[in-house]
């Protein structure tokens, strides 16, 4: 495999890596014919983020050469080390005009170098390992419920929760309202804890349909991934259903801006507490095919060396988690303040 | 041992006496080679050297020559003695070390000879501390014996360039590795850590690198605790020159400008770490990386072997 990423697109993919060292401690590479995908998995394997980089967002792209016997290779390297490289996102953009990544075949070393101002290069040799697929089974379609809104909103939202916070809780309420609430655990006495509930009328959101009454809860510290959609100005849509099954969040249609980068997030949950069992749900499986607009196919002639007008990826899925017997968790919990709009 | 809250007069002998009207010039440059708790101080006619050691492998030196001093005095043709560098430090910063606009310390330092404690008279605002750090027998310095003649490559890099390079080392890497060449790739610092190996290069035509005069190809380890502590000398400075001796001996020079644009010396010198060959770390970096990740699938083939046949194919190259 070799791509080079050029100019200001060396950050992004930085973001990119920034974001997945909160999931996991390996960072999964896997070039396919539609793009290079990164990967990571958290340890107890209930959360999964993917970026997919398509080849339009490199200035050269060779997945490698994959005949129908040979399959493209796929590895994993320490997250901190591939972290390391990308580690100051505001002088990667000051200085680095170029970044390599190149796997031979028979090698034993994954090669990232960049090329940076004043003709310094910095060459980075990485140990790897092959791996096997990494890929989290969904089903939008299957999904009761789902929301999309600009990743801002939902950011401004989880800034009210303290940062130590483990886990929180979605719920559907009244009049299309939604709530996100601290997750406390039922051993905890209800006077000593102090709970946060903030609700977000359905006008903050570009789409809501939502069964009513329905709540997940999930891990605070992942969904703080979106400061990626975030910076990249991006909707974010989550798509839910009973606790228990996989929920995923889809890519917005093309018909957004041309240059608008496109993401996905999926949330997969699980029953039971903290000591949850490995997933079941990743096992070896063929992804997903990119959902590419037809500006992709017309760009594949363009001259190398111009910087690619659509950079188009998806990202993102983790886990989410609740105890059995369902929903409901949030009512039992006295809320001493409401909203005061009338839910009427 | 007398001791006075008034600063001595101009009338009588002290072995050391000198004045100086922002205590910053000093303790900025003392900073650069604070890495041990320990120095010595020599103080001549041009003015102050002090000296930083350790292991018997590294020597920093940092320069204060006396015109950058208000008033600056040895009565004898030298005068040495080892003392607390930290003591001296937290005295020297004793107001604070924030440098607000329009604010300085003047120092007075006075010494007596040999046996007494160093006297620092310390004034800011109209506020005066006065300060008596004692004084130890000096060490015996190492003589790297580093002269111009000596040396093989020499390279002269503008500090910026080399900042950023020197903070992010890979400290998991035991060496610092320095390939200096008239061919590619000209200067090249190398780290081999857990992560894997990284290199450095720069070309010998950037704008950074303003002398480039190597003669032969010549690649030294040396070990990074060792030389880590530079980085602090390099964040000052605006120039920093690499020169290499036939064994390997690095010595460090950075031009340090101070608040009033006066110049002043650090230089750092090192031994280089003859111990470990780069197939043996390349080696030990591998089986680190193996003893994490207990589930490699494909073992991976041995990396020395991988090497030597790279280096056979680039001589092939070569011709």
């Amino acid at each position: 495999m070799k791509c080079v990423i050029a100019g200001g697109n060396v950050k992004v993919l930085g973001r990119a890596v920034h974001s997945l060292s909160r999931i996991g401690d390996e960072l999964y590479l896997e070039p396919t014919e539609s793009g290079l995908s990164l990967r990571a998995v958290n340890s107890s394997r209930s959360g999964f983020a993917s970026f997919l980089f398509a080849p339009l967002f490199f200035q050269l792209y060779e997945p490698g050469s994959a005949g129908p016997d040979a399959e493209l290779l796929r590895c994993k390297v320490h997250m901190k080390s591939f972290l390391g490289i990308f580690r100051s996102l505001p002088s990667l953009e000051k200085s680095v005009g170029k970044c390599l990544i190149l796997l031979k075949p028979h090698a034993s070393r994954l090669v990232l170098q960049l090329h940076c101002k004043h003709g310094v290069t910095k060459t980075h040799n990485l140990a790897f390992q092959e791996c096997e697929r990494l890929q989290a089974v969904f089903d939008t379609q299957r999904c009761a419920s789902h929301l999309c809104a600009p990743a801002r909103v939902l950011a401004e939202a989880v800034v009210h929760f303290p940062p130590t916070l483990a886990e929180v809780t979605l719920g559907t309420g009244p009049g299309g309202k939604i709530s996100l609430r601290n997750y406390v655990e039922d051993e905890a006495e209800p006077s000593k804890t102090m709970v946060t509930e903030l609700w977000l009328a359905e006008d903050e959101f570009q789409t809501v349909a939502v069964v009513p009454d329905s709540h997940i809860t999930f891990c605070l510290k992942e969904f703080r991934l979106l400061s990626f959609a975030e910076a990249s100005n991006l909707p974010l849509t989550i798509h839910f259903d009973e606790p228990g099954s996989v929920s995923h969040l889809p890519a917005p249609p093309d018909d957004f801006a041309d240059d608008l980068e496109s993401y996905m997030v999926a949330m997969e949950t699980s029953e039971g507490g903290s000591e949850r069992p490995p997933s079941p749900t990743f096992p070896l499986r063929t992804p997903r095919p990119a959902q590419s607009g037809p500006e992709e196919e017309e760009e594949e002639g363009a001259v190398p060396g111009t910087p690619p007008p659509h950079k188009k990826f998806r990202s993102l899925f983790f886990g989410s988690v609740t105890t059995p017997g369902g929903p409901g968790l949030a009512s039992t919990q006295e809320v001493l303040a409401e909203d005061s709009e009338g839910e009427g | 041992m007398p001791f006075s809250a008034q600063p001595p007069a101009s009338g009588e002998r002290y072995a050391l006496s000198a004045s100086l009207d922002n205590a910053r010039h000093l303790s900025s440059l003392l900073r650069a080679v604070h890495f041990q708790d320990h120095a010595t101080c020599l103080a001549t006619a041009s003015g102050l050297r002090v000296t930083v050691e350790d292991a018997k492998c590294i020597q920093a030196n940092a320069f204060i020559q006396a015109d950058i001093f208000q008033e600056f005095s040895v009565q004898e043709e030298s005068v040495i003695f080892r003392i607390s560098l930290s003591v001296l430090l937290d005295c020297l910063t004793i107001f604070g070390t924030s440098s607000l606009p329009g604010t300085s310390t003047a120092l007075r330092m006075c010494y007596h000879g040999y046996g007494y404690p160093l006297m620092l008279f310390l004034e800011e605002g109209g506020v005066v501390t006065v300060c008596k750090i004692n004084t130890q027998e000096p060490d015996e310095l190492l003589d790297f014996d580093f002269c111009s003649t000596k040396v093989v490559n020499k390279i002269i890099l503008q500090s910026e360039g080399l900042r950023e390079a020197f903070a992010e080392l890979d400290m998991t890497s035991e060496v610092l590795q320095i390939t200096m060449s008239p061919d590619k790739p000209y200067f090249r610092l190398s780290t081999f850590g857990n992560a894997g190996s990284a290199h450095l290069d720069y070309p010998r035509d950037s704008d950074l690198v303003e002398a480039f005069h190597c003669n032969q190809t010549q690649t030294n380890r040396y070990k990074i605790s060792l030389l880590k502590p530079s980085t602090k000398a390099l964040a000052l400075s605006c120039k920093v020159s690499i020169r290499t001796d036939a064994q390997g001996f690095l010595s460090l020079q950075y031009m340090i400008r101070n608040e009033d644009g006066q110049i002043c010396f650090v230089e750092y010198y090192c031994c280089p770490d003859e111990n470990i060959t780069e197939a043996e770390l390349e080696e030990k970096q591998l089986l680190s990386f193996q003893i994490s990740s207990p589930l490699l699938s494909s073992p991976l083939p041995p990396l020395p072997l991988l090497r030597r046949e790279e280096k056979r194919r680039e001589e092939e190259e070569k011709r």
